[in-house]
């Protein structure tokens, strides 16, 4: 590894991202997706506050006057589906146009490592995905202007939310290294994001034993309890070995394009 | 500087590369040649360290290309064939991207980017987008990206397409300029330029080795040839020049009209041959509209040697 190689490619994708208005455009999108979302759930929290001061059975009834549970947990919930959708469209690009446009032959052929090249464009990626990721927090934030959420499941919730990204574009460099076309490398993101979502909904059909693996492997199980706030080892565990395997399935099958 | 030692190359079942091996000194320029698909890009690309060889052994400045590439690589500028560049990038951006990743030192490239771009003519467009310059210019990028941390070796895939004719000039002789100092390969598929800039020669065709030799060499065994134009019937030129000594043969060119014609003549005694067709054409009063050496050799030696491998 070479922190300047690294370093190097990594400001080159950065700015080919900008460049080429991928950047904004997917940030905008992803802003206004979810931003619908918050307001909607925003909207809805109001209305039952406003009833449940009129009658206060009602709010016991529902138990809804918890803002935390109303609005935060919804909307990561939002959030992570909409990154699952909008993460493909920034890593489809990665590898699979330069290997199409031959600027990977004379990449390769100059003194970087491959692990280099993986991680510049990886970290690259995870840069425009942070600075998406972190502009929602003007929801919060908002949040916590209006009304007295809970800070610590916001913050746990956010690194839940940066992890499963961080792996969702590990997958995506991965597909992205296996074709020349940028489609095929978007649809097999989408195809195999959306198995380790739903595997979780086979649970209560298989064995126990079967369930608790696929509970274990489903990747949206894990961001549940950091999201209510429980910081466990074991899922953060989860999401970095979910990184390290698909960077690892990437270098090889850079490794073996060469052939 | 460079060895190639029994290189072969297997695509699938279908053999690209069969058992090839040559070597180059220091500071020569070796030229590349053979039909379309013969194998040059495929030698090129393992050369540069992009593709292991399925057998062989390649070794660049005395590193490994395959067990040592990291180090191997850091001697070696390439220009693939398809010049691929980063078209989201300027010129001047593009070219100081490429020095730092080969490892230049960031406060020497500024300086480096600018007499790269002088010696290459890309002064004018520095600042202008790759996706917006012409063929010709992205050609020259991609000789400058290759030149920039001035590598030991050179591995050039047909350098000189797309080029203005002022332009391959010029390219040419910043080739020549880096020979001594530098070791070139280049492929190409123009043969005078072979005659011109390189030392030696490799000629390759379906993958197999047909030929190493100085340009010299190869066409030396070649007999002198003239295309002689001569105002006469064609039958009676071509009757009475067969009959002559001093001529090996007369090939008839397609460029015959009413009362012209000709032909290339091919001697096995020069001089008597020049002497026996002045006569001729005397003796039948026919006119001698032209007469010019042919120089071409190179060519027919390709040919002759790649048709007759492929025969
Ligand atoms: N990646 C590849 N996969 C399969 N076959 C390949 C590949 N690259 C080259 N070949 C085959 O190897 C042979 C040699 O190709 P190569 O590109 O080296 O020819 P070339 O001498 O450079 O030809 P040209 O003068 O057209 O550039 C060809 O038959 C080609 O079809
Ligand atoms: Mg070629």
């Amino acid at each position: 590894m070479n922190i300047r190689s690294i370093g190097l490619i990594l400001h080159r994708e950065l700015k080919s991202y900008f460049s080429s208005l991928i950047a904004y455009v997917v940030i905008v999108m992803f802003l206004l997706i979810t931003g619908y979302f918050f307001y909607n759930l925003l909207a809805t929290f109001s209305v039952i506050s406003f009833q449940a001061q009129v009658n206060p059975m009602l709010a016991k009834q529902y138990q809804l006057l918890n803002i935390n549970e109303t609005v935060v947990r919804p909307l990561f919930g939002n959030i992570s589906i909409i990154m699952l959708l909008m993460t493909p469209l920034l890593t489809m690009r990665l590898i699979s146009e330069e290997k199409k446009s031959g600027t990977m032959e004379l990449l390769l052929t100059f003194p970087v490592k491959d692990i280099d090249v993986v991680l510049g464009k990886y970290l690259a990626c995870l840069v425009v995905f942070l600075v998406m990721i972190l502009l929602t927090t003007t929801y919060p934030i908002l949040l916590l202007i209006l009304g007295e959420p809970e800070i610590m499941p916001m913050i746990t919730g956010y690194l839940g939310l940066i992890l499963l990204g961080a792996a969702f574009i590990s997958l995506g460099i991965f597909t992205s290294s296996l074709t020349e076309n940028q489609i095929v490398a978007a649809s097999m993101s989408f195809g195999i994001l959306f198995f380790f979502w739903l595997i979780s909904y086979s649970v209560p059909f298989v064995s126990p034993a079967f369930g608790q693996i696929l509970s274990y492997l489903s990747i949206n199980e894990h961001i549940a309890s950091l999201a209510k706030g429980v910081l466990d080892t074991e899922d953060i565990i989860y999401y970095l070995c979910f990184i390290v395997l698909f960077l690892f399935l990437t270098l090889r099958s850079l490794e073996s394009k060469r052939w | 500087m460079i060895d190639v030692e029994n290189l072969t190359k297997d695509y699938g079942d279908h053999r690209a590369l069969d058992d090839i091996s040559f070597s180059v000194e220091k500071g020569e320029i070796l030229g590349f040649l053979g039909p379309n698909g013969a194998g040059k890009t495929t030698t090129m690309r393992i050369l540069t360290c992009y593709s292991p060889p399925t057998k062989g052994k390649v070794m660049v400045a005395g590193h490994d290309c395959f067990e040592d590439s990291l180090n191997a690589r850091r001697k070696i500028g390439y220009l693939p064939e398809r010049v691929p560049l980063y078209e989201d990038m300027r010129v001047d951006e593009y070219l100081s991207f490429v020095a730092k990743i080969k490892g230049m030192p960031s406060r020497d490239t500024k300086h480096k980017v600018v007499r790269i771009m002088d010696d290459c003519g890309l002064s004018d467009v520095s600042r202008k987008m790759i996706n917006s310059i012409s063929r010709g210019y992205r050609q020259r990028v991609g000789i400058a990206q290759a030149l920039v941390n001035d590598p030991e070796v050179l591995v050039l895939d047909e350098p000189t397409v797309g080029l203005d004719p002022k332009q391959i000039k010029e390219i040419r002789s910043l080739i020549k300029e880096l020979a001594g100092k530098h070791t070139v390969i280049l492929s190409t598929h123009i043969l005078p330029e072979v005659s011109l800039l390189c030392n030696r020669v490799i000629i390759i065709n379906k993958g197999k080795l047909v030929a190493v030799d100085t340009p010299e060499n190869l066409t030396s065994g070649n007999l002198p040839r003239v295309f002689l134009r001569i105002g006469g019937d064609v039958v009676d030129v071509e009757k009475a020049l067969a009959g002559l000594s001093g001529v090996k043969s007369a090939e008839r060119e397609l460029t015959a009209s009413k009362d012209t014609c000709g032909f290339i003549v091919t001697f096995d005694n020069e001089k008597k041959a020049r002497k026996n067709i002045h006569s001729m054409i005397d003796e039948n009063s026919w006119d001698l509209i032209e007469i010019r050496p042919m120089e071409m050799s190179l060519e027919d030696v390709f040919i002759k040697l790649v048709t007759k491998e492929s025969a």
